[in-house]
């Protein structure tokens, strides 16, 4: 009975801890610090995604969690042992290429078998698994085809079902979906979703497309120069960014330099130089009276009408006169570029909700700009 | 007006092989099936066009497949046909086994470095043939500078005899051909992107299996290229045999030579020519048909 109980509370334990921990890792090129000491537990069955600007070193640390790269310092645990001394055709990681790198000179069904017979898996086994996996991506008549004679698709397909055929604890994909165009990316991206829902694998995907990132991911870090600057689900991230560099790397957003003013628990006032003072909802931790802060808001948080919003609907809200400088209509939305009075220049889209639109902004159209203290982010300057 | 560049552009090699290749060839066909005189030129018959079509037809009459049925007869011609097939496979095999690391370890290099391997490997090339050829002769005779070596060391009591030995003739073929092997090798190595290797590893195979599983099949054009751009060649060689060999048996150029030079017999060298040429189209046909199917490819 203890026995038993021994078994479930370490089956609980083992559930609990991360499948993948990275404590403080660095790499560096030369004296170049790509990676630069970053850390993060990614935990079984999670999708997570890597998002960061070209050159933060994505695909490094990508490297380094599937053995092609050791880290100088710092440590890789996958179930709680440390990885470093494990070559990559031992590790229980597999990749998906950035390139796909497919063999040139193996058919679709062989390169999905290349991992299995090195597994020593029976004939009938590796057959079985091919079949699944064919299913799986749904290539099942493109078995006996080259690589060059499948579409960029397809071969997504393959490098999917080829990483995927060996059933790794934590596949690792380098921007799988960058190679295709827009429409085909989406559909591929929910099919990704649903694979991983379906298999349960843990998902680590690195891309520089926040949407992708947003639509895939259940938690997304965000990289910058090697280091990690948040980590959060995407609502999380897109609302409540953790500084500046997130607020504007994720999504567009307007931002309002200014200095504190006044505080009460409910209200933070923040002096800006050309926006007059704005009324902000304070930050979860506190800041000083005169401290600089940047006030974030994103564009549609604001809305725009010709006159103000009525009094008591106005009460506590933002808001300032300006003059429409320019606009683009974009389908869906519309962006419009608004000049306020007070000098700052604001952006704010409004959704197309009808055809026709009766009450349009032309340039040059004076507007009332207003938005809500909620919907104000303060972060440190 | 668009077409006419085009077609012109690919007619320019047929005319240069037509004008370069097969008109001469067909001189050497017809000498092959004529017979050996004593005169200018030395065989017969002679086609004179101005000479009517009588005496045209009795010269087509006059044509024997003679030559060939003597180099089937006497056996020095085809033992010397078969001793260059041995040696040009002996010397290919030795230059594939030569030439493949050399040429792996080259496209492994760092980038800036491989521009530097490249010109080591063609650098002899600035210099004669014949005179690289003679320095070996110089590094290997009786009191050259191989057999100081060994006395000097003390490795050998008295002077080997490394000239005119059939080792002496596979040194010299392995050191001439060998940029032959390694350029088109190192070609297509160097092509094969670094991410396959990776993506072995990381489906389980060591590094090991990873060359042999994926470096090795696609590196096999380079090796069919590598291979017969040494192969071919060789089998006709005539200098490396004659100057670094021993005497006691003949590669086909040295009895070509023979024949042509010393007998004068133009049908016979001719006629060696002629088959020489058909049993070396036979391995270009083979790996034609192998690039083929590769291009092809399927299953
Ligand atoms: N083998 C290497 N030698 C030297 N520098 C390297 C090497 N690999 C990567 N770097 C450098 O490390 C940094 C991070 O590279 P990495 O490939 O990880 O970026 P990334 O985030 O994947 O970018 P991208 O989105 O463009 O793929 C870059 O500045 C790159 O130049
Ligand atoms: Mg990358």
């Amino acid at each position: 009975m203890t026995d038993h109980h021994a078994t479930t509370d370490a089956a609980l334990a083992a559930s609990q801890a991360p499948l993948l921990r990275i404590e403080a890792v660095e790499k560096k090129f030369g004296g170049f610090k790509a990676v630069d000491g970053l850390s993060l537990d990614i935990k079984a069955g999670e999708f997570f995604a890597l998002l960061g600007p070209s050159g933060c070193g994505k695909t490094t640390l990508l490297r380094m969690l599937a053995g092609f790269e050791t880290p100088d310092r710092g440590r890789i645990l996958l179930d709680g042992e440390d990885v470093a001394s494990v070559l990559p055709h031992r590790r229980p990681v597999n990749m998906m290429f950035q390139n796909y790198a497919l063999f040139p000179h193996l058919t679709v069904k062989a390169n999905i078998a290349f991992g299995l017979k090195r597994a020593g898996l029976k004939r009938a086994e590796v057959k079985a698994r091919i079949a699944e996996m064919l299913a799986l991506v749904r290539l099942e008549g493109l078995a006996h085809r080259r690589p060059d004679q499948l579409s960029g698709g397809q071969q997504q397909r393959v490098a999917l079902a080829r990483a995927l055929a060996l059933r790794p604890k934590l596949l690792l994909l380098d921007e799988p979906l960058a190679a295709l165009d827009k429409k085909l990316r989406e559909s591929t991206q929910r099919e990704l979703i649903e694979l991983q829902r379906r298999l349960g694998t843990t998902f680590v995907i690195v891309t520089h497309d926040q949407d992708e990132a947003m639509t895939v991911a259940d938690r997304i870090g965000v990289m910058s120069a090697g280091r990690l600057e948040q980590v959060a689900a995407p609502r999380q991230l897109y609302e409540a960014p953790a500084s500046r560099w997130v607020a504007e790397f994720v999504g567009d957003v307007n931002i309002l330099d200014g200095t504190v003013a006044e505080q009460d628990p409910h209200r933070l006032t923040v002096t800006t130089q050309d926006a007059a003072t704005l009324s902000v909802a304070p930050p979860r931790q506190k800041v000083d009276i005169n401290s600089a802060v940047s006030v974030a808001i994103r564009p549609e948080k604001i809305r725009l009408s010709r006159r103000g919003p009525v009094a008591d609907a106005a009460a506590g809200l933002n808001r300032r006169d300006g003059v429409v400088s320019d606009l683009s209509y974009l389908g869906g939305l519309t962006s419009y570029t608004v000049k306020l009075d007070a000098g700052a220049t604001l952006r704010a889209t409004l959704a197309n909700v009808a055809r026709v639109e009766v009450d349009d902004f032309s340039r040059g159209q004076h507007v009332v700009a207003w938005f809500s203290p909620d919907d104000c982010v303060v972060l440190p300057r | 007006m668009f077409t006419r560049p085009a077609r012109l552009a690919s007619i320019a090699p047929l005319l240069w092989m037509l004008l370069f290749f097969l008109v001469p060839f067909g001189f050497v066909v017809k000498i092959s099936l004529s017979q050996a005189a004593i005169a200018q030129p030395p065989y017969l018959p002679l086609f004179d066009l101005g000479a009517g079509w009588e005496a045209l037809q009795a010269a087509f009459a006059a044509l024997s497949l003679d030559n060939f049925k003597l180099l089937f007869a006497d056996d020095l011609y085809w033992r010397s046909y078969l001793r260059s097939l041995a040696v040009a496979a002996a010397a290919t095999a030795l230059l594939l086994m030569i030439g493949y690391p050399i040429a792996y370890a080259m496209a492994r290099l760092p980038r800036r470095w491989q521009a530097l391997a490249m010109m080591l490997v063609i650098i002899p090339f600035w210099t004669s043939f014949l005179i690289r050829i003679y320095a070996w002769i110089n590094i290997l005779q009786h009191d050259g500078l191989l057999n100081q070596i060994l006395l000097g060391l003390h490795l050998v009591s008295a002077p080997v005899v490394w000239l005119s030995t059939d080792s002496a003739m596979m040194l010299g073929l392995v050191y001439s051909y060998l940029p032959f092997m390694i350029l088109p090798l190192y070609a297509t190595l160097s092509k094969i992107p670094p991410s396959l290797l990776e993506a072995a590893q990381d489906l389980g195979a060591s590094p090991r299996r990873a060359f042999w599983l994926v470096t090795w099949p696609l590196s096999l054009p380079g090796i069919g290229a590598g291979v017969l751009l040494c192969f071919i060649p060789i089998v006709g060689e005539f200098v490396i045999p004659d100057l670094l060999a021993g005497s006691d048996s003949m590669m086909i150029g040295q009895t070509l030579w023979l024949e042509f030079f010393t007998n004068k017999d133009w049908p016979v060298a001719s006629a060696l020519a002629v088959l020489l040429l058909a049993l070396l189209l036979l391995p270009l046909l083979a790996y034609e048909r192998l690039q083929r199917r590769q291009l092809e490819g399927g299953r």
